[in-house]
């Protein structure tokens, strides 16, 4: 009944596959089985040598179908379907055995492996000759794309985009753009000053034509696929109309309530109830602070709207839902401080000049709560002594395993800061390892060292106030083991900052759930590919860019928020992009209308015709999971590429040696 | 019997997650039990409770579900029907005398492939200690009742 010919490519991958196992016998076996035509083995299938031993034999041969048992069909199915459309064979008639990441690489006992491969090998042999021929099915991308988070990897992503003529809408859940790099004041290892390179780029995303500002707004919704999401946004209301205000700062000045700001200060410095983040916030307009207007808490006061010059404030403005519509989707999330509270024999909160990174970076900028002093939370005295403590939250199995990558310089940077604005203080750094991989990292390390940092080698067990000797009397005393020279120390410090790492967003899990991502152990998006698609997602049209992928410094979250943008900006200049024709679709005739189906689609493809009695799957909304395959009990519904015949031919096939046995056990049994 | 008996189990993964959890183990060669024959599915939502069965008719010592973890899947909600498929299926085994360790689901994200090796190698240990399946269709537990007593 069935007239296939199969042919069996034995991949060795050198000696990935080979070393394990015996490829020349499971190619020799292939070509014994039922449908194989032609059975090899070779050392790299991937390699033009190995494709075109599938292009020549499918001439030759007359081949209809295709079996290449190497690597992951993730990683070599698209080149192995590119070689059979060259001999002019649908792709969609090649089968891929995965018997590398399966098979030789999951084990190392050979005849386990060779039996394992010959079993995929049978499946993919058997499916095979149920596959169909596909055709992909064309998706046309809407040009304007979707940015979320407006840091500098969500600002980077957006100008690309947007330099390249392309609409998109940034969307920031904070009053203004800038993210943690507006927050800091020197930038390692060149020393940068942080907003003077900053602030221009969030100057040209305010003001570009092809970039829609969506500050203080949340992504409610997302539906649709790649080339059309839809996409609902809650824009927040700031209590103020932007299209008369000024950003002029009057309402800022007269408001009356002082607010501890615990966002962009890190709790050091005080806001309005009314109030921009920091001077050069994008947009300009201020927000007013519900929690602690006096007007939303008590009814009264209302001063900022009597002494606002163009009259923009509006106490009755409620959020705004909206809905855009995008092609692609680039997350720029970042990530959350890692809460230094969460080790409390470090002290802070408890003791009183313990700080943590961030509020050292409010404190050491000249627009930040004390001028740029140095100061202990007297805020007057400048420390004779400070200890910077490595690793706070990283590279610890108690918190996170993970190294965050830009502590080490970050502390360094703090470490010459304090040289520089307090000459006379020493500084102790204390450190695990010091990683210094960038460009011009390890020199600045040196610079470090000859700028007279002490550097300390030991994880610090503890900062105490409690003096034993006469010189620990009124200050922090710093515990370690110095593994250097094999002692423990007993430092006693002014100031201890503490180098917290970088941790997910407390939200990751929840905001992957909505974006359809993945997170990995830690919480951080997990990207297609680790290597060679760090950007891309499992899901089409879905970038990551920044820290949100996983802790990084500022030129990766730049290089990445570029990347993503060019991966977009591809997919917009072709317009039109080919799906995987993997679709169900209901065979009418078949179709009993008992509706069960209807309720299982995720995505609402299912649309049930009264007058026919028949279900209906739209081809642009269905995704293909073939949930609704596996219901149907008249099995009237086919998911394409994975149909019933192919998988119950599979299932088979990846049993043959179970069958085998059995009846071997039938024949030896009937003598007896 | 000469040979030591070997459990073959039929694993039924996601594109999305589980396989590539698959893919990661053997990229980072975690050796694991040879003894899992992965199919691969778009979701764990596909698996049709017939190919359970029909695994086990071919000879399957047991039977692997893995999918996204639940909230994660790539299609919203497939590996929760996956789920609810088979709290019933595995209900309908353990009456047919099919039992429960021979049919599991486990969830595995892309990154996890040491849970996925993990998952392996415990569910074969666990079937190894079953023994094979001895499963003849048409039979019914009682009608394998005095064999089982004799045993």
């Amino acid at each position: 009944m069935i007239n296939e010919k199969v042919g069996v490519y034995v991949c060795h991958c050198g000696t990935n596959i080979a070393g394990t196992v015996d490829v020349h016998e499971v190619a020799e076996w292939s070509g014994r089985q039922e449908h194989v035509a032609v059975s090899r083995d070779y050392k790299f299938m991937c390699s033009s040598l190995g494709q075109d031993l599938i292009v020549d034999d499918i001439e030759e041969f007359g081949l209809t179908r295709i079996v290449v048992a190497s690597c992951s069909p993730h990683m070599h199915e698209k080149t192995f379907r590119g070689a059979c459309l060259r001999a002019g064979l649908n792709p969609f008639f090649l089968e891929m055995a995965n018997i590398r990441e399966h098979v030789s690489w999951a084990t190392s006992d050979k005849a386990a492996a060779t039996q394992k491969a010959k079993a995929l090998v049978k499946a993919a042999v058997e499916r095979s000759v149920y596959h169909k021929a596909l055709e992909p099915i064309p998706v046309t991308i809407e040009p304007a794309t979707l940015v979320v988070g407006g840091g500098i990897a969500g600002i980077s992503a957006a100008l690309e985009l947007a330099e390249a003529g392309h609409p998109v809408y940034l969307v920031e859940r904070e009053p203004s753009i800038g993210g943690h790099m507006a927050q800091l004041d020197k930038t390692f290892p060149t020393l940068d000053c942080s907003a003077c390179i900053l602030t221009p780029k969030m100057v040209d995303v305010g003001q570009h034509p092809n970039i829609t500002l969506m500050t203080y707004s949340e992504v409610e919704e997302v539906s649709g696929h790649i080339g059309s999401f839809q996409v609902t946004i809650r824009k927040k209301a700031r209590h103020l109309d932007e299209e008369l205000c000024t950003g002029c700062g009057i309402c800022e000045e007269r408001c009356p309530i002082k607010v501890v700001d615990q966002e962009f200060e890190a709790g050091l410095g005080k806001r309005k109830a009314i109030y921009r983040p920091f001077p050069q916030a994008v947009p300009k307009f201020p927000v007013i602070d519900e929690e602690h207007c006096t007007y939303f808490l008590k009814g009264k006061c209302k001063l900022c709207q009597k002494e606002c010059p163009t009259h923009s404030i509006d106490f009755t403005q409620q959020d705004e839902v909206c809905q855009v519509e995008v092609g692609n989707i680039i997350l720029a999330t970042g990530y959350d401080l890692f809460d230094s509270r969460r080790i409390p024999q470090y002290g802070y909160g408890r003791l009183r000049n313990v700080f943590t990174s961030l509020e050292f970076e409010r404190m050491v900028n000249a627009a930040g709560p004390t001028g740029g002093n140095i100061v202990l939370r007297d805020g007057l005295t400048a420390p004779k002594s400070v200890a910077v403590i490595h690793c706070v939250g990283s590279r610890d199995e108690n918190y996170h395993e993970y190294c965050s990558n830009v502590c080490c310089m970050y502390s360094m940077k703090f470490a010459h800061l304090v040289h520089e604005r307090v000459p006379d203080a020493e500084v102790f750094n204390f450190y695990i390892d010091i990683r210094a991989s960038g460009k011009g990292y390890e020199c600045f390390y040196h610079r470090l060292l000859k700028e007279g940092t002490h550097f300390v080698r030991g994880r610090v067990a503890e900062v105490t106030d409690a003096a034993q000797r006469p010189e620990e009397e009124g200050k922090l005393i710093v515990q370690a083991e110095d593994t250097l020279i094999g002692a423990q120390r007993r430092i006693p410090v002014d100031m201890v900052i503490l180098s917290a790492g970088m941790e997910a967003r407390h939200d990751s899990q929840e905001l992957a759930k909505r974006f359809g991502l993945g997170c990995d152990f830690d919480g951080f998006f997990v990207e297609r590919h680790p290597k060679l698609d760090p950007v891309a997602t499992m899901t089409e049209g879905i970038f990551i860019a920044g820290a949100c992928q996983g802790p990084k410094d500022i030129p990766a979250s730049v290089a990445q928020g570029a990347a993503a943008a060019a991966r977009v900006a591809g997919l917009i200049d072709r317009g039109t992009i080919m799906m995987e024709p993997v679709k169900a679709s209901i065979r009418t005739d078949q179709c009993s209308g008992c509706r069960i189906c209807n309720n299982l689609c995720p995505y609402n493809a299912i649309e049930y015709h009264l007058e026919t009695n028949v279900s209906e799957i739209s081809t642009a909304l269905c995704q293909g999971c073939g949930t609704c395959v596996a219901a149907c009990p008249s099995a009237a519904i086919d998911g394409a590429h994975f149909t019933n015949d192919q998988l119950m031919a599979e299932i088979e096939g990846i049993l043959w040696d179970q069958r085998e046995t059995e009846r071997e056990e039938e024949e030896a049994a009937v003598p007896a | 019997m000469n040979n030591p008996f070997e459990p073959v189990i039929v694993g039924f993964l996601c594109n999305w997650c589980s396989y590539r959890a698959a893919d990661l183990a053997g990229t980072a060669r975690l050796k694991y039990a040879p003894n899992m024959r992965a199919i691969r599915v778009m979701c764990s939502g596909r698996v049709d409770p017939q190919f359970v069965l029909k695994a086990f008719r071919e000879g399957a010592d047991g039977v692997m579900i893995a999918g996204c973890h639940p909230g994660a899947c790539h299609y919203v909600e497939g590996n929760i029907k996956a789920l609810k498929r088979f709290v019933l299926l595995r209900s309908l085994l353990q009456q047919w005398g099919i039992e429960k360790e021979r049919l599991q689901i486990v969830w595995a994200s892309a990154s996890e492939g040491t849970i996925l090796a993990e998952a392996v190698n415990r569910m074969t240990e666990e079937i190894r200690a079953l023994g094979p399946l001895q499963w003849q269709p048409g039979r019914t537990v009682a009608q394998r009742e005095p064999e089982l007593a004799e045993v």
